[in-house]
């Protein structure tokens, strides 16, 4: 499976679609990359007059290209439409602010993929090489 | 292996996960990991990892799905490590 293959596979669609490109991917971790649309609808609101990327947005980010497509990538072709995959943990630090229009890199190394469960430790950078936010986060297929 | 030593070292491997105090607190070889102790089925997995790095043994799918509950878990952990020594 290639990695336009995987992002294809994964269960998201605008708007909730938080992956542009994978830059590499291997049974230990991925790297991809996600451009934040500056007309997003949750801008409007978080926070008023001041767009910030919330941290649940930063999160699920991490958790669909750190998670997901490694995930997709591990099951190969035993992941399919009838799957049905669930985020069980997260424990994450912000550290810095994303603004609209940014370009994150997030890197996943996997810890274990044991019965299902997937856990990883995942940090995201912006454009200028800084880590915004890092931590672990956990999923299964249910 | 000593039975009581072995429980109580398995109390301590699940003592982060539970979500009941009072079962655990009261914990038998007849307490359920989920519907007792209210650990979380993700969490099981953490547990299984802990007693495998714990003993040095490996569980497979099928006594995964074996393991809900202290007792099982108990045979579990004797018949790995009888295996591992022969």
């Amino acid at each position: 499976m290639n990695n336009e293959e995987i992002i294809a596979q994964l269960p998201y669609s605008k708007p909730f679609l938080f992956v542009d490109e994978i830059v590499h991917i291997n049974e230990n971790g991925v790297e991809g990359t996600y451009t934040f649309d500056e007309n997003l609808d949750f801008y409007k609101g978080h926070f008023k007059e001041m767009p910030v990327t919330p941290g649940v947005i930063l999160t699920e980010v991490m958790a669909q290209i750190g998670l997901v497509c490694l995930g997709v990538f591990l099951f190969d072709n035993s992941f399919n439409k009838t799957a049905s995959i669930a985020l069980t943990s997260t424990e994450i630090e912000f550290l810095k602010p994303v603004f609209p229009k940014e370009k994150v890199t997030v890197i996943s190394e996997k810890i274990y993929f044991r019965f299902g469960k997937l856990k990883c430790k995942v940090i995201m950078k912006n454009a200028k090489g800084e880590e915004v936010c890092m931590g672990t986060i956990a999923g299964m297929i249910v | 292996m000593n039975k009581e030593q072995t429980i109580k070292e398995l109390k301590n491997i699940v003592k982060p996960y539970i979500q009941n105090q009072e079962a655990f607190d009261a914990l038998t070889e007849d307490t359920d990991f989920i519907n007792d102790l209210k650990i979380n089925s993700a969490n099981l997995v953490d547990i299984i990892l802990d007693i495998e790095e714990k003993y040095d043994i490996v569980i497979d799918n099928e006594a995964m799905e074996r393991m809900v509950n202290v007792k099982s878990a108990l045979e579990i952990i004797e018949t790995k490590l009888s295996e591992k020594n022969q």
